[in-house]
């Protein structure tokens, strides 16, 4: 293991402290508090959520609460390239489904399981991205591709594998 | 010269179903509604509670707004009411059957459904078919608490428990989680509540409208040792109990059931039936000696007590600064238990193993205080069993003896005599004028007359009495409700609090409105059951503990004298700091992968929070790394070791420190180090 991956909890922690800081600790900005630890955790861990309400003096329950509402928090650990297929009535009917099959079945994944255990992938879908124009949509991270097939959505799968594992090896 | 005409100025009204209704200061409609005699149904209001409107039963249409839930619409002048349109009544209607459909509907089965508010409601609005189907499969059983069973399966998420927890008892061990059709009330992080920050009080379960939170029943293990002809089953009856219990068989709330109480139970097998009032005497000897004791010892500030186990589990959980105020007194229910076990076997010449003590409680706390491990000795708890007031009802219906037609029997000697003191304990404000009866008699050198001091008196949540005895000053706190509790903690911190002794009492008018009392029961019972143990008290021959020749002849033939060392062995105890989730991982700063590394956790619970824990973690983190230690070392932020007294704790190896800061945490790692390179 490599000396940033041996501290990275450290960082971590030290960008979560400093995120608590930069709100004021206050309470009441519980929700941005969440999205900007997400953003550095890529998920929220349970911990770090029982953290959150020893800092901020909140019931531990009321930010699970919080964080369990939103669609946008998530519990569990996520991968590094998020695939979000949008399954909104436009994009279905133009045949979403197929493309969420093949990239399952390329990832080794189903509807329960919805992360690759080396945390490189994680493909959920989406009621609706708002782009119904370039129906079926898929999303990976911030980047949009538009009429997406089976096919493509692979070939994209693919290439994020070739450009990662020579990185990880 | 100006014209005046004075007359009464007219009372606002509004009309309600084409009658005229006096507006009277009333907070919403809906109790307003109320008051001009109409039941409206609702789920998820409750007075003592904040107005919520989820539940959609108590709607009414109100002209030119449309249909609203009256429970928050403030009332105006004007206003044309009604309730009962053919709207509204399929509205209702619909609603529940909804409600139902996502209900686990075992109502045969259900211990809540002779008190279940979904099921009157369903029958009194008639809703004779359910169109839906259950979608989801069952949620299991949470059986994690010793005092209370979720059903999860049973929850129709009206929150009244969530904001009980939160607005009563300034807890919220319990909220919403997740939402649309997966909406649940769950603790934290969906674990049981015997793994969070809940104190057992059952609070929730009082204020439940179905079964989806309710005691935990220990009926079968009493039947199994009652039936059982090697067993000597002996009871104890706390104050509480009876002006509640004939609630559920028939009488009216506050009507003292003693005598036909002790009967019920000697048909159900019961040998010996005692009162819990008589150890309540002796925490009050206990506890006022032992406050005086303090004072003598220059000990400033107040001491709180320690009978309500609910309150204690709190002190223990959030309080721990605070735990040398509590008075180390085990509660009337352990007392007995001590007692139990070291008296009674020889008493009622009984083998030790063939004694099985009973408490029947008002509480469902104290189901979780019988299972703490110092009340256990050798593996056998001193008391083996907890029934709530609902149990013991619920026995005696099973057993078919018609309680109304009993002949009243008195409870056994020795443990009967108790003074009025005692008996005042079920109330809020009892234990208060029980120490001031003692200490009166006792500061004056027993020249007080025995005098009422009205502590017991009052309903509301937070009450004081100042007492002048031989010039020394007794000025007493009485507080229920954790979160008016906390108020007075906070004022303890700030060091502005004045009191000698402060009583809490987590339930709202102490025990008589416990959790294991019969349900439903909103204020109005609550105050009814402390008026008939104040009525009990009046009546009682004895004023104070120090009358009770019993207890007299307790100390000179067994326990010595108050607070001395025989005493304190059986009736006194010690407080722990307790972690307020279960077992967690800890959050994973640095991963170091030698074979030799060491483990180190810095408490990130609350108190060592608060203490500056996480400036350790830091700290450390950073030394270690700009030492070129990180490959030696796991590092995480863990929760709670326990020690909130004396953080933060920092734990190298297994080895806590306390006090600890980063310069010492790292010198401990960095020794820890070279006892591994060295080895």
């Amino acid at each position: 293991m490599s000396a940033a991956a041996t501290i990275k909890g450290s960082r971590q922690f030290d960008a979560a402290c400093a995120i608590l800081d930069r709100f004021g600790r206050n309470p009441t900005r519980l929700i941005p508090i969440l999205q900007a630890l997400q953003e550095e955790y890529r998920y929220l861990p349970g911990e770090l959520l029982a953290y959150v309400a020893t800092a901020l003096g909140v019931p531990p329950a009321r930010v699970y609460g919080v964080a369990t509402f939103y669609a946008h928090f998530t519990l569990a650990p996520r991968g590094k390239y998020v695939i979000r297929l949008c399954d909104g009535t436009a994009c279905h009917v133009k045949n979403s489904i197929p493309i969420l099959e093949a990239l399952r079945q390329r990832l080794g994944l189903t509807a329960e399981r919805k992360t690759t255990p080396d945390l490189l992938f994680t493909v959920e879908t989406v009621s609706c991205l708002g782009a119904c124009g370039l129906a079926p949509v898929v999303v990976i991270n911030d980047q949009v591709h538009g009429q997406v097939t089976p096919e493509h959505a692979v070939a994209l799968v693919e290439e994020i594998i070739a450009r990662e594992k020579p990185a990880a090896a | 010269m100006q014209n005046t005409v004075t007359s009464k100025p007219a009372v606002p009204v509004l009309t309600l179903n084409g009658r005229s209704v006096e507006l009277g200061g009333e907070r919403n409609l809906l109790e307003l509604i109320r008051k001009a005699g109409i039941d409206l149904p609702t789920f998820c209001y409750h007075s003592e509670l904040s107005v919520y409107g989820a539940c959609r039963l108590c709607l009414v249409e109100i002209e030119g707004r449309g249909i609203q839930a009256s429970c928050a619409v403030t009332p105006e002048a004007g206003l044309k009411v009604r309730t009962d349109t053919a709207d509204l009544r399929e509205i209702r209607r619909t609603n529940i059957e909804l409600l139902l459909a996502s209900h686990h509907q075992g109502c045969t089965t259900c211990g809540k459904s002779a008190a279940c508010r979904l099921l009157e409601l369903a029958r009194r609005l008639g809703v004779d078919t359910v169109r839906f189907t259950a979608r989801r499969p069952p949620a299991p059983l949470d059986l994690t608490s010793p005092a209370l069973v979720r059903d999860p399966n049973k929850c129709v998420l009206c929150g009244d428990c969530v904001r009980f927890c939160h607005e009563i008892q300034g807890i919220g061990a319990i909220d919403f989680a997740h939402r649309g059709s997966a909406a649940a009330v769950v603790p934290a992080f969906n674990r049981g509540l015997g793994e969070v920050e809940c104190v057992h009080c059952g609070q929730c379960a009082r204020v439940c409208p179905t079964g989806a939170i309710m005691p935990r029943s220990e009926e079968e293990p009493v039947w199994k040792a009652l039936q059982d002809p090697g067993k000597t089953v002996v009871a104890q009856i706390a104050p509480a109990v009876r002006v509640a219990l004939g609630e559920t068989l028939g009488l009216a709330p506050g009507e003292d059931t003693t005598g036909r109480l002790s009967a019920a139970m000697r048909r159900l097998g019961f040998a010996k039936v005692y009162d819990t009032a008589f150890t309540a005497d002796l925490t009050v000897i206990e506890e006022a000696e032992e406050y005086l004791r303090r004072r003598a010892a220059g000990f400033a500030g107040p001491m709180f007590t320690s009978c309500c186990p609910a309150w204690v589990r709190y002190s223990e959980l959030a309080a721990s600064d605070l735990l040398p105020r509590l008075s180390s007194c085990r509660s009337p229910q352990q007392m007995f238990g001590a007692l139990a076990r070291d008296l009674l076997p020889k008493q009622l010449g009984v083998a030790p193993e063939n004694l099985v003590v009973v408490s029947i409680m008002p509480c469902t706390a104290k189901k979780y205080e019988a299972g703490r491990a110092e009340f256990a000795h050798n593996g056998r708890r001193d008391l083996d069993a907890v029934l709530t007031t609902q149990e013991l009802a619920h026995m005696i219906q099973g057993a078919g003896v018609r309680f109304s037609e009993l002949v009243p029997e008195p409870l056994d000697m020795p443990f009967a005599c108790t003074s009025g003191a005692g008996l005042l304990f079920g109330a809020s404000g009892g234990v208060s004028e029980a120490v001031l009866r003692y200490a009166a008699a006792k500061l004056s050198g027993g020249a007080a007359p025995a005098a009422n001091y009205g502590a017991a008196d009052g309903t509301a949540a937070r009450r004081e009495v100042t007492v002048t005895v031989n010039e020394i000053r007794l000025r007493l706190g009485m507080v229920y409700g954790l979160r008016e509790a906390q108020e007075i903690l906070k004022e303890v911190r700030a060091g502005t609090c004045e009191y000698d002794l402060i009583e809490v009492m987590a339930c709202p008018g102490g025990c008589v409105g416990g959790a294991g009392q019969p349900v439903p029961a909103g204020p109005e019972t609550t105050a009814r059951r402390a008026c008939g143990l104040r009525h009990a008290a009046a009546a009682a021959p004895l004023h104070g503990a120090q009358d009770n020749p019993f207890i007299t002849k307790l100390y000179q033939e067994h326990l010595g004298e108050p607070g001395g060392p025989r005493a304190h062995k059986l009736l006194h105890t010690k407080y722990q700091t307790r972690r307020r989730l279960g077992k967690s991982d800890g959050l994973p700063l640095i991963h170091g992968q030698d074979v030799g590394r060491v483990k180190v956790s810095v408490c990130l619970g609350t108190s060592c929070h608060l203490r500056g824990s996480q400036k350790v973690l830091r700290g450390l983190a950073k030394a270690l790394e700009e030492r070129g230690l990180a490959e030696r070392v796991e590092l995480t932020g863990a929760f709670c070791h326990e020690r909130c007294d004396r953080g933060p704790a920092v734990t190298v190896n297994g080895q806590v420190f306390d006090h600890c800061t980063a310069e010492l945490a790292l010198a401990q790692v960095e020794a820890a180090l070279a006892v591994a390179t060295g080895a």
